[in-house]
């Protein structure tokens, strides 16, 4: 099953190695990962999409808390929260197939970004299954390039999933 | 004023109450090395990187310390690989201080660059490359606190020539701020009441305990939790020396090679109380067949060994030594003896045994170690069949007093690992055995050991084999020995002169008895060849995929 974690880390150098090299070494398949800074300049946001059942999930917490960069995980995939993933497609649209691939853009809410003789670049914000369901819908007429950003998301209402400094800044020993 | 941030490392060492480095220098690290010559912190020059970083492994798990190494960059760095990872998988507090090359040569394939961090960083608990010389002093306080506390490990700081140079504003900050960093020290209240409870309720349990027990130094609480409830305990071979081997409880090592009536107390056992150990599959065998009918406590210092392997009734993540402290208090003691009586069946049916006529028997001599030192003595090993029989048939007496790599099970990390125990225990009685093959890997330290007069004694049980390797090769491949025996062994007696080492042949039974004695009560080094019979084999012995309950000898 897939679960999407939300985890806060310390925007240091190497950070993302260590947690793609923590996935890979143990062996837990990454469906996809996005990371990007967050309201705190000093800590990064990853979204992973990780594919395991109960156990694995357990082990995937468990040994991504034991990375002393990483700060705060949280398993949102049974919160009720907004995905979103941005893909970019450049397609085949000739003249004779244009009309067409304009009005599945239309369809999805997806944007005509950039135009070519025989191709059209569109871009298309939504959750998974929207950018999956594009994908699908455009595939006939021949998918020159495509990349996608992997999911970010975030719970929804007033529940926080990201870092709050309580104040105790320094633990003395 | 400012100073260097070598300086100010080797500042910082000294807060710590560093009193002594293993390390080798070279060019990337010598702005640490001149900052060193103006301190009183002490350098152990080994011969070998691997010998540094082993003996430092060694000398934090006898004295409980950090144990700090250095070296330069590239060679360097590489040459301590095996070491770190053996730290790692047997969580042994290290510092290790690596030169790196300057940071504007950094990513360039410069003389002597490897990318240090990214090859340790799957076996460190945490590593730094120094960027900015300022932020040092910090990296270095959360170096020491991340090594020493939780589950301890190696921690790595890569220092870049150009930055050990920069002068800084020296500050040195006691606390540390952690954010991403919290090890759990106290046990939850409510699942130690809970263990409580099952242990009143167990009719058989027993104790299996791990290398958390000697390195939480908690061996008083281990025995008085087995005392109480009148538990039966074994221990995993990193656990080996945390309880008393001549104690009436103490089943011996269980698993792959452990005693069959460890085996089967933990097989039939309705209550299995994990204490700082982690379920590792030399010591489960087939995982199904590990105490199939128990509910299963664990205690550990790290919550990720919690399930990993076994599912698990009451979790308790702590550290062992406190969460006993406040489990003990909450218990009733316990004289049923219905259980122990069957133990003992098991322990009288299934004694560890050997030939002892005929050549001379590497067991013998582990028992002959035994009698010597009554079990007082901190004995450190190689890895390969000795190491079992050590493990086997040497009742240790003295908390703390077994040296050895387990996880990694690393050949070579016995002499460096001894003459780190050694240079941490001075005054004490410190011996190695050791295989013929793995002396040769690290040998070179006996230069080191000689130099530091250390009155190490160095057993080498020379079978002139791969012995545990060519027993993996009789069990599995038909007896078909490949790469196992050695055309050539050098002159042992020799080698010793060579280094002004006092040396020892033993070929019998009776030359043990008259010579053994002897040479451990030389006051220098001593080097001792016991040429002992190829032909014995470890037993019992669980075969791959079998159950612990399924032993054979072999
Ligand atoms: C560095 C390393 N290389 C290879 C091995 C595999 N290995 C395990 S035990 C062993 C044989 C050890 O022989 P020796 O040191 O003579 O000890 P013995 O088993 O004969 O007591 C080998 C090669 C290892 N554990 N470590």
């Amino acid at each position: 099953m897939l679960h999407t974690l939300a985890v806060l880390v310390e925007n240091s150098p190497g950070v993302l190695t260590r947690v793609a090299g923590l996935f890979s070494r143990r062996g837990f398949n990454i469906d996809s990962l996005a990371v990007g800074r967050t309201e705190d300049p000093e800590v990064s946001r990853m979204t992973i999409v990780v594919d395991g059942d109960d156990r694995v999930l357990e082990q995937v917490t468990k040994q991504l808390h034991k990375l002393v960069d990483v700060i705060k995980i949280n398993d949102i995939t049974d919160d009720e929260y907004v995905d979103r993933e941005l893909v970019l497609i450049k397609v085949n649209a000739d003249h004779t197939q244009r009309v067409e691939v304009i009005q599945i853009c239309d369809v999805f809410r997806a944007r005509i970004v950039d135009m070519g003789r025989k191709t059209l670049t569109l871009e298309c914000t939504g959750n998974h299954g929207k950018i999956n369901a594009l994908e699908e819908t455009l595939r006939p007429y021949g998918i020159k390039e495509l990349v996608r950003t992997g999911k970010i998301a975030m719970v929804r209402g007033t529940k926080n999933t990201g870092y709050q400094d309580n104040g105790a800044k320094e633990e003395s020993l | 004023m400012e100073i260097t941030a070598a300086q100010a490392l080797v500042q910082c060492l000294e807060k710590e109450q560093v009193e002594l480095i293993f390390g080798y220098p070279g060019a990337t690290i010598a702005p640490v090395y001149d900052a060193l010559h103006d301190s009183t912190i002490k350098h152990v020059l080994a011969r070998h990187e691997q010998g540094a970083v082993h003996a430092a492994d060694g000398y934090a798990r006898v004295t409980g310390k950090v144990g700090v190494v250095m070296a330069t960059s590239g060679p360097g760095a590489t040459n301590l690989v095996t070491g770190i990872a053996n730290a790692y998988m047997d969580s042994v507090p290290l510092v290790i201080i690596t030169g790196q090359v300057s940071t504007g040569m950094v990513g360039t394939d410069a003389f002597q660059e490897v990318d240090t961090t990214g090859i340790t960083m799957p076996i460190t608990k945490h590593n730094y490359l120094v960027k900015d010389a300022a932020q040092l002093p910090r990296m270095l306080r959360n170096a020491f606190y991340i090594a020493s506390t939780g589950r301890p490990g190696p921690v790595l700081i890569d220092l870049p020539k150009d930055i050990a140079e920069t002068k800084i504003k020296f500050q040195y900050s006691e606390t540390v701020y952690l954010r991403g960093y919290k090890p759990t020290f106290r046990g939850h209240p409510n699942q130690i009441a809970e263990a409580a409870k099952l242990i009143a309720q167990s009719e058989r349990p027993v104790i299996y305990a791990g290398g958390g027990i000697n390195s939480s130094r908690s061996s008083a609480e281990l025995r008085a939790l087995a005392e109480t409830i009148n538990a039966p305990v074994t221990n995993t071979l990193q656990g080996l020396s945390s309880f008393p081997g001549d104690h009436p409880l103490f089943l011996g090592m269980l698993g792959l090679h452990g005693t069959r009536a460890a085996n089967l107390a933990v097989t039939n056992c309705d209550l299995l109380i994990a204490l700082g150990a982690r379920f590792d599959d030399r010591v489960t065998g087939k995982i199904s067949g590990f105490a199939p009918q128990a509910g299963v406590i664990h205690v550990d210092v790290d919550p990720a060994e919690i399930g990993k392997n076994l599912p698990v009734h009451i979790p308790i993540v702590g550290d062992v030594k406190q969460v006993l402290q406040e489990l003990l208090p909450r218990l009733e003691i316990r004289t049923d003896s219905r259980w122990l009586e069957q133990v003992d069946v098991w322990r009288k049916e299934y004694p560890l045994h050997y030939e002892v006529e005929g050549n001379l028997k590497p067991q013998y001599v582990v028992e002959k170690l035994d009698e010597i030192t009554g079990g007082k003595a901190v004995v450190a090993t190689d890895v390969g069949q000795h190491q079992m029989w050590v493990a086997q048939y040497y009742r240790f007496r003295r908390a703390g007093g077994l040296i050895t790599s387990g996880g990694l099970g690393a050949m070579g990390f016995g002499l460096p690992a001894a003459m780190g125990a050694q240079i941490g225990l001075p005054g004490e009685q410190v011996i190695l055995v050791v295989g013929d093959g793995g002396f040769q890997m690290t040998m070179q330290e006996l230069g080191t050991i000689v130099e530091h007069q250390l009155p190490l004694k160095i057993i080498i049980l020379n079978n002139s084999v791969l012995g545990m390797v060519r027993q993996l090769q009789k069990v599995y491949y038909n007896s078909r020995y490949m790469a196992v025996e050695f055309q050539f062994l050098p002159d042992f007696a020799m080698l010793a002169q060579a280094y002004g080492i006092k040396d020892y042949i033993m070929r019998t039974k009776e030359e043990v008895d008259t010579l053994l004695p002897q040479a451990l009560a030389e006051p220098g080094t001593v080097l001792v060849n016991c040429l002992v019979s190829a032909e014995e084999w470890v037993n019992p012995m669980v075969p791959a995929g079998k159950a612990i309950s399924e032993a054979i000898d072999c």
